[in-house]
């Protein structure tokens, strides 16, 4: 194996900070995004994410800060001369225009060949598999079309960085499942710079090779997913990501993921090294391929555990309201450093 | 359905009733001694109206006008309406929509009679030319007087849908066009522009259609090559008391917006307004 190339941020991000009257939506942020990685802005509503795409698209300017693309300094570049393309929430097709007068309308504007301009259109539509429907209309096309439509008008100019705004948000369970894959491998394909603006944890563990997890306009913590959900850095991280419980123990503050605790069965001695505590199961929620129990633990938090649904039909439900044992190892722990 | 019957009677009987009585009386004649009217079916009024070129060229010039009045219309009120819509704070919206309402509640007369003021040989307009050394412009009286009077006179007709269908254009769609590249001008041509033309078509219908039937306008402001068929209407009824004839003219400008009217529908006016 050769030594790995050094990575070439295709995007960066100085103290950029951006308000709305009083409101703090962007709080001084500092960002990396390396060349061609899928990188995800992950957080609730109200975190700053959708903000923070918007000063890169040029759509709003920061209030401070420096925004660079591709080693270029373009904090005061107006939007429709910086090499990003952005797929909208609401995918903002033109109704007026067909599939392919979409698709095309980047290229045209920035004068491009009506011959060249075709090619690359119909390899756009190829791509996105809508070949049959370029001289269809927007409002022809189901939900999931469109968003594919969207994608092609903004991958087909080959931008430096393409920015996603919750682009399946709007599409049902299924049908977001299937983008998400094909979005991650139209990715690797075209090879461009993605950051992705999402809230959903799932969709941005599966699909980012990094993503930073944002809170009132900050950056929490920037990593890749294994990173981030085995160790998140703060109890808002833990706890935004999968479930968290939170315990003090010794006056550290540590965390232990629900799929980490085992239940002990009656009697069972636990592996050396373990940390046992007893506590009882306040409640069992069935959720299909697994069950969550909510333990009271006797010293008093609330914790919960899950198990995969191995046993017989309807077993889980006569833990209720039982003394259990939990133990968990140290390893499967991680500890807050926030201080919070 | 019970609610809607009392409009939709009067609409039937005073309304649609009014033009088949004025179709069918198009079709009749007077007596050119008595002028009483003559309930005997024949085709004259339609005969001279299609040979004398007297009424081709008042057919023409009033289409022309209508046509004129509405491209200039559309073509003050978009930069202005796209303002208003997208541009303006909530404040100068409402100020500006003051402004444009304001005229509407003054009488027609006085805003007609205002720009006579204005127009005149002796009025406001040569009075300022003369004061920095430009010739007189003396265009009261003639036919350009009349484009820029109507122009004046429709202009918030032609306004108020194109800001509503400016304003109805989602701000994804302007943004999108950014993103992709497009300067401002870009933007407006390919996508907003497209986007608020019914608006403009639903505007046009106003000012195409009162231009069309209008005769005030004409007779104070205009000279003489200034008739429009709403004064040969007006002459054959007040003054030359020929109802016939005057009904068949009035037919025409029925017939031209029911064409317009058919082409703004295909062009989605309908659903703008």
């Amino acid at each position: 194996m050769t030594e790995a190339e050094p990575k070439k941020a295709a995007l960066k991000l100085q103290g950029v900070r951006k308000n709305y009257g009083q409101v703090v939506a962007v709080a001084g942020i500092d960002l990396v995004v390396n060349e061609g990685e899928f990188f995800t802005l992950l957080g609730p509503s109200g975190s700053g994410k959708t903000t923070l795409l918007r000063l890169i698209a040029g759509f709003e300017r920061p209030d401070a800060g420096r925004i660079e693309l591709g080693g270029r300094d373009i904090t005061s570049v107006p939007p429709h001369l910086r090499d990003t393309n952005t797929v909208f929430q609401d995918y903002a097709l033109f109704p007026h225009m067909s599939v392919a007068e979409n698709i095309g309308y980047g290229l045209k504007v920035k004068g491009v060949p009506r011959s060249a301009r075709q090619k690359r259109v119909e390899r756009a539509l190829a791509m996105v598999r809508l070949t049959a429907l370029g001289n269809r209309r927007p409002n022809q096309l189901s939900g999931g079309q469109r968003q594919r439509v969207a994608l092609a008008r903004a991958v087909v100019n080959e931008p430096e960085v393409l920015l996603l705004d919750e682009p399946l948000g709007a599409l049902d369970l299924k049908l977001r499942q299937e983008m998400q894959i094909e979005l991650k491998q139209i990715q690797q394909e075209v090879g461009i710079t993605f950051v992705y603006v999402t809230h959903d944890q799932e969709e941005a563990l599966t699909m980012s090779d990094r993503m930073a997890v944002m809170a009132n306009g900050q950056i929490e913590q920037v990593g890749s997913p294994v990173e981030v959900y085995e160790r998140p850095a703060t109890e808002f991280v833990a706890g935004f990501i999968g479930i968290s419980n939170v315990l003090l123990r010794d006056g550290v503050r540590f965390v232990v993921r629900p799929e980490k605790i085992r239940m002990l069965a009656e009697g069972e001695v636990p592996e050396p090294g373990m940390t046992v505590e007893p506590g009882q199961v306040e409640d069992v929620v069935y959720v299909g391929m697994t069950t969550r129990y909510i333990v009271r633990l006797d010293r008093g938090e609330q914790l919960v555990a899950v198990r995969q649904n191995m046993d017989a039909v309807g077993d889980a439900h006569k833990f209720q309201g039982r003394p259990v044992r939990l133990a968990w190892t140290a390893n499967h722990t991680f500890v807050l450093d926030d201080g919070r | 359905m019970l609610l809607l019957t009392p409009p939709l009677a009067w609409f039937v009987v005073v309304y649609f009733a009014s033009l088949v009585l004025l179709l069918v009386t198009a079709f009749w004649t007077t007596n050119p001694f008595t002028t009483q009217i003559v309930q005997f079916w024949n085709t004259d009024n339609f005969q001279r109206l299609i040979n004398e070129p007297t009424y081709h060229a008042i057919i023409g010039r009033t289409v022309l006008i209508a046509s004129l009045v509405t491209i200039t219309d559309a073509v003050l009120a978009f930069p202005f309406a796209y303002f208003m819509a997208r541009v303006a704070s909530r404040r100068i919206q409402t100020l500006l929509f003051a402004a444009v309402l304001l005229p509407l509640w003054a009488s027609y007369l006085a805003r007609v009679y205002a720009w006579i003021l204005i127009l005149n040989h002796s009025g406001v307009l040569n009075w300022s030319m003369h004061l920095v050394g430009l010739p007189p412009a003396n265009i009261g009286y003639t036919n350009i007087a009349m484009w820029i009077v109507f122009s004046y006179i429709w202009l918030p007709f032609m306004i108020i849908p194109t800001y509503a269908a400016l304003e109805r254009v989602p701000e994804s769609l302007i943004e999108a066009a950014t993103d992709l590249g497009a300067r401002r001008w870009q933007t407006v041509r390919d996508v907003v522009l497209p986007l608020a033309l019914p608006g403009v078509v639903a505007g046009s219908i106003f000012t195409f259609s009162l231009t069309l039937g209008d005769f005030i306008t004409p007779i104070l402001v205009g000279g003489a090559g200034s008739t429009l068929i709403g004064n040969v209407v007006y002459d054959n009824v007040g003054i030359a008391n020929n109802v016939p004839f005057a009904a068949a003219l009035a037919t025409v400008p029925v017939a031209i917006m029911a064409v317009y009217l058919l082409i703004a529908q295909r062009l989605g006016a309908f659903r703008a307004l």
